[in-house]
């Protein structure tokens, strides 16, 4: 399977203190983690305990109401929406994002790696939710980003999908990379952190 | 990556299968006003560029529930801001794809409706170099209305009336730019509109 090597001089992710506010509650506040190359972090807990508002602080599409974040380099987000126009073919969707990540080198790779250069001239309108989760995934996976931010990467995946996953989970650790996902259960990732939240 | 967000809205849009409507809107609502007011020349030829200039708002405002609404309902620009891209270089693309997609369809259908409302060619000549003008500013506008609605029922209708009072003077100096300098202050109008906007548009667009 051919993987893009991470980018080596990712630095370790630290939050320190953080806490995080939605709709005037509170979700979660105190939080320290610290994520290093080739580490993954599983976020546990709850449903509405914030795993998925965490991932988005992370991202850098909330603001954190208290504490900081620091490192990790670029993201690759993967979050519950999964960004692909109905109109559309696959290979023109990834294509445009990868464009953006300058990583039209990687995408060959990632859509095998997640086993969706077959579908490559189809819309996404016709799409099932498991290949649109591929799709998702094997966007993350060209974005060549050291750190992959993932919201329940296994949600709508065949156990053949989620093997794949797991593969390209490992070499993207292999190669220093760095991964965060909220999960329920296990996605196949060999050793990781546990933050368990509420 | 600007070129970037540009094309991509372009590719976006000519797969709508909304491109023509605002044209088409364009054409029945100029086509609209002699029945209204009755066979008039003289009378249509006077009011000419105020109809073309509702025409071309109304227009301009047409496609504004799906300029932002949906990018962020499907997670578009979850992933745009993920990746450390200004949401304001985001917006600004948007207003030049829009632009782009609903006035050069509009300047070929000018003609047309230039005919429906009895307009002579001197005065459709510069009621085109004014739409020319003006029409930015009409984009910038529904970007913002867009970006302020988005996520919200019934955004559309609210969009319009944020649009129409903030229109009012891109509208005055358009339906007047045969008056001597009035292009330069509708050219003045339509910059300051969109130098703003990108940044009205970001801040409506940034979560809290």
């Amino acid at each position: 399977m051919s993987q893009p090597p991470a980018d080596l001089l990712a630095e370790p992710l630290v939050a320190t203190d953080l806490a995080c506010q939605r709709g005037g509650r509170l979700l979660f506040e105190g939080l320290n983690f610290r994520v290093s190359p080739g580490e993954a972090l599983h976020l546990i807990g709850p449903n509405g305990t914030g795993k998925s508002s965490l991932l988005r602080l992370l991202a850098g599409l909330l603001a954190p109401a208290a504490g900081s974040i620091a490192g990790g380099g670029p993201r690759g987000f993967l979050g519950h929406d999964v960004a692909l126009k109905p109109r559309m073919t696959l290979e023109a969707e990834l294509t445009h994002w990868a464009r953006l990540d300058e990583g039209l080198a990687r995408l060959p790779g990632a859509m095998a790696a997640m086993n969706v250069a077959g579908l490559a001239a189809v819309p996404c309108r016709h799409l099932s939710s498991g290949q649109r989760r591929r799709a998702g995934l094997a966007r993350v996976i060209a974005s060549g980003a050291p750190l992959w931010l993932l919201d329940e990467p296994t949600a709508g995946l065949d156990t053949a999908s989620s093997a794949l996953l797991a593969a390209a989970m490992a070499a993207h650790r292999e190669g220093g990379g760095m991964i965060i996902a909220a999960v329920h259960g296990d996605i196949g990732l060999d050793a990781p952190k546990v933050l368990a939240l509420g | 990556m600007f070129l970037v967000l540009i094309r991509r809205d372009l590719a976006l849009l000519a797969r709508s299968p909304a491109l023509w409507m605002p044209v088409m809107f364009f054409v029945l609502v100029a086509a609209l006003f002699p029945f209204a007011v009755g066979p008039d020349a003289r009378l249509l030829a006077r009011i000419a560029p105020g109809i073309i200039w509702v025409a071309a708002l109304l227009a301009a405002l047409l496609p504004v529930e799906t300029l932002v609404a949906p990018d962020m309902e499907d997670g578009t620009l979850d992933q745009l801001a993920s990746r450390g891209i200004a949401m304001e270089l985001v917006v600004a693309a948007r207003i030049i794809a829009h632009w782009l997609g609903f006035t050069l369809p509009l300047l070929a259908a000018l003609p047309i409706a230039a005919i429906l409302v009895g307009m002579e060619s001197a005065a459709g000549w510069n009621i085109a170099l004014a739409l020319l003008f003006g029409t930015p500013a009409l984009a910038a506008l529904a970007v913002v209305a867009a970006a302020l609605t988005a996520g919200l029922r019934g955004g559309g209708a609210l969009a319009g009336l944020i649009i129409l009072p903030l229109a009012l003077p891109i509208l005055i100096f358009g339906v007047g730019s045969a008056a001597p300098g009035a292009l330069k202050l509708l050219a003045a109008a339509s910059l300051v509109t969109l130098a703003v906007s990108p940044f009205a548009a970001a801040a409506a667009l940034r979560q809290d």
